[in-house]
């Protein structure tokens, strides 16, 4: 096992967007198993120091892959290709028009305790975002157009901060 | 983390909310966005006819820095020229709040929308 490898490598898992959960899981098993803690009891210091790397590098690599957005932007990063998530505030007007009316809405409806335009604002998200996540798909693994994939998942992270907040506004309605 | 008293106050007291007519040949309005925390700003001037700004609105949604440093560059602007406005920079505001560097970019976000909503303003104005 290679220290340096990239999270796809280390799980021996084709460099792709579109990835088989299950696979990632049993994988990431496989390796934990591996690397426990247990089979190194007896081992020399250098060896237990090592193999805690190994363990905090495999938690590293599932929680990137796991998540859809996470994959998407280490892709990117793989590909040299920079998000400028923090320091390019540019984006469409029309997108961000829409984004505004998004999080009216949804403030509207968490300050009149609307329970009901909240979930259905969350399912509506969801399915956007699911679909969002197929154009990526697309982008990255069959055009590979960096470029583009650049621009969707840029706009992927306000949708995903969304519905978190959806999800948060419905949590405190329910305490 | 917790938030410097100037950023409570902006938060809790924002100054400035509201929209103005972005149709208006007078209004700017610009309007940004930071990926990496989702929120979004909008932020309007309206610059009479010696070219000082006179009113100044925003919208932010977004964490408590965000919408205190979009309040408070509002603040700012009014009575300034279209260019003097063009000169503020995210590190001002950012030390006016006392913003803490993970939330560096709010100020950031607060500056780009300044300038986008100059930008907007010369555009309509043909410079």
């Amino acid at each position: 096992m290679d220290l340096a490898a990239d999270f796809f490598s280390l799980f021996g898992l084709p460099r792709t967007f579109r990835l088989s959960l299950s696979e990632l899981d049993s994988r990431y098993r496989d390796v934990q198993a591996q690397v426990h803690p247990d089979r190194f009891a007896n081992a020399t210091e250098a060896e237990r120091r090592l193999s805690m790397q190994w363990a905090t590098r495999a938690n590293e690599a599932y929680l990137t892959l796991k998540k859809p957005l996470e994959r998407a932007r280490y892709l990117l990063e793989l590909a040299g290709h920079d998000l400028q998530a923090e320091s390019n505030t540019a984006m469409p007007a029309d997108f961000l028009m829409e984004q505004m009316e998004w999080r009216e809405a949804v403030m509207e409806a968490r300050a009149g305790g609307d329970h009901h335009e909240l979930e259905h604002l969350y399912q509506r998200l969801r399915s956007d975002i699911a679909g969002r996540h197929d154009e990526i798909a697309a982008l990255l693994d069959d055009a590979q157009d960096y470029a583009l994939a650049t621009d969707r998942v840029r706009r992927l992270m306000f949708l995903e901060k969304l519905l978190y907040e959806i999800d948060d506004a419905l949590a405190s309605l329910d305490d | 983390m917790s938030y410097s008293v100037k950023v409570i106050d902006h938060y809790e007291n924002p100054r400035n909310v509201g929209s103005l007519d972005k149709d208006d040949s007078n209004v700017g309005t610009g309007m940004v966005g930071a990926p990496a925390c989702g929120d979004v700003m909008k932020l309007q001037i309206k610059v009479n006819k010696a070219g000082v700004i006179e009113d100044a609105k925003f919208k932010t949604y977004g964490c408590g820095s965000a919408i205190a440093s979009s309040s408070l560059v509002t603040e700012w602007v009014k009575g300034k020229t279209v260019d003097q406005a063009l000169e503020i920079k995210n590190t001002e505001i950012a030390e006016e709040l006392a913003l803490p560097p993970v939330k560096i970019h709010c100020s950031i976000l607060a500056e780009d929308a300044i300038k986008a909503a100059v930008a907007d303003y010369k555009k309509k104005h043909g410079e």
